[in-house]
């Protein structure tokens, strides 16, 4: 089992996951079943997507993106992003997702948000 | 000094530009994604194009090899064939697998369609090839595999 490409930070309710620098099929594999158990034994009201050291997302990174959301949005809570470059950034775009997710520049902004919530 | 620049009738008519062409083969598997984006991007980077319509062939490259994985052979082995061309500006990409092929190619095409039962995929991979390129165009077969073509002008 090679190791994952992703890393999980947890904020009291809010579970900070930050992505690989490529956010391709490839990569996303593993993404699915490690946030459905951290979500089954987790209490979970937002989480938070960290773009920062990621500099390629396909729709492959859409179908994940849009997946966590409905989730999240099934269960009352929401999802959020910072650190996003330019290439995520149009691909967010084309994508739709730009309206369905609050976007920030810093970690700390997302947080903040998310407390006050 | 003199320096007048005389016209050379010697010069012979321009010459259209030649045709600069690769041609690969990967296995069907998931991290060759990558590797296949990477070579385009590395092959088109002598058209001098900008970081955006590097990334937008590199999107859809991404796109058409991660059907050919997931949906023309269904994760099992098989061979992705990439050609890539340039022509003066114009910069084409036709990626072909010998796969399952698609059966309704209209509703494979419109956006957020999927297949896929997973949950996981967006359906918008066809949706992005569009968006990106300029031009593409899908042929496939059932039980005989799926060639895409897309083009796309770089530098203006």
């Amino acid at each position: 089992m090679s190791q994952s490409k992703f890393s999980y930070e947890a904020k009291g309710a809010v579970l900070v996951i930050h992505l690989p620098k490529e956010l391709d099929h490839h990569n996303c594999l593993d993404l699915k079943y490690e946030t459905d158990l951290l979500l089954a034994e987790n209490y979970v009201s937002r989480i938070v997507f960290d773009f920062s050291n990621t500099e390629f997302m396909d729709s492959s990174g859409i179908g994940v993106l849009l997946n966590r959301y409905k989730q999240m949005a099934g269960s009352g809570g929401s999802v959020a992003i910072y650190g996003v470059g330019a290439q995520v950034h149009r691909i967010l775009n084309v994508g739709g997702l730009a309206r369905l997710m609050p976007c920030f520049e810093t970690k700390e902004a997302a947080l903040a948000v998310s407390c006050a919530v | 000094m003199d320096c007048i620049e005389k016209e050379n009738p010697q010069k012979k008519e321009e010459r259209k530009p030649d045709t600069d062409r690769i041609r690969l083969e990967i296995g069907s598997l998931s991290k060759n994604e990558e590797f296949a984006r990477v070579v385009i991007a590395v092959f088109m980077s002598r058209m001098n194009p900008t970081l955006e319509e590097i990334d937008d062939v590199k999107t859809a490259v991404s796109e058409a090899v991660t059907n050919a994985v997931i949906h023309g052979y269904r994760q099992h082995p098989g061979t992705i064939y990439i050609e890539a061309a340039i022509t003066g500006q114009e910069l084409t990409i036709i990626v072909t697998d010998h796969g399952t092929g698609i059966g309704d190619l209209k509703k494979a095409m419109e956006p957020m369609y999927t297949s896929d039962n997973s949950g996981e995929r967006s359906g918008m991979g066809f949706s992005f090839m569009e968006a990106f390129m300029d031009q593409l165009e899908v042929e496939s077969q059932i039980g005989k595999g799926t060639t895409v073509r897309m083009k796309k002008r770089i530098g203006g």
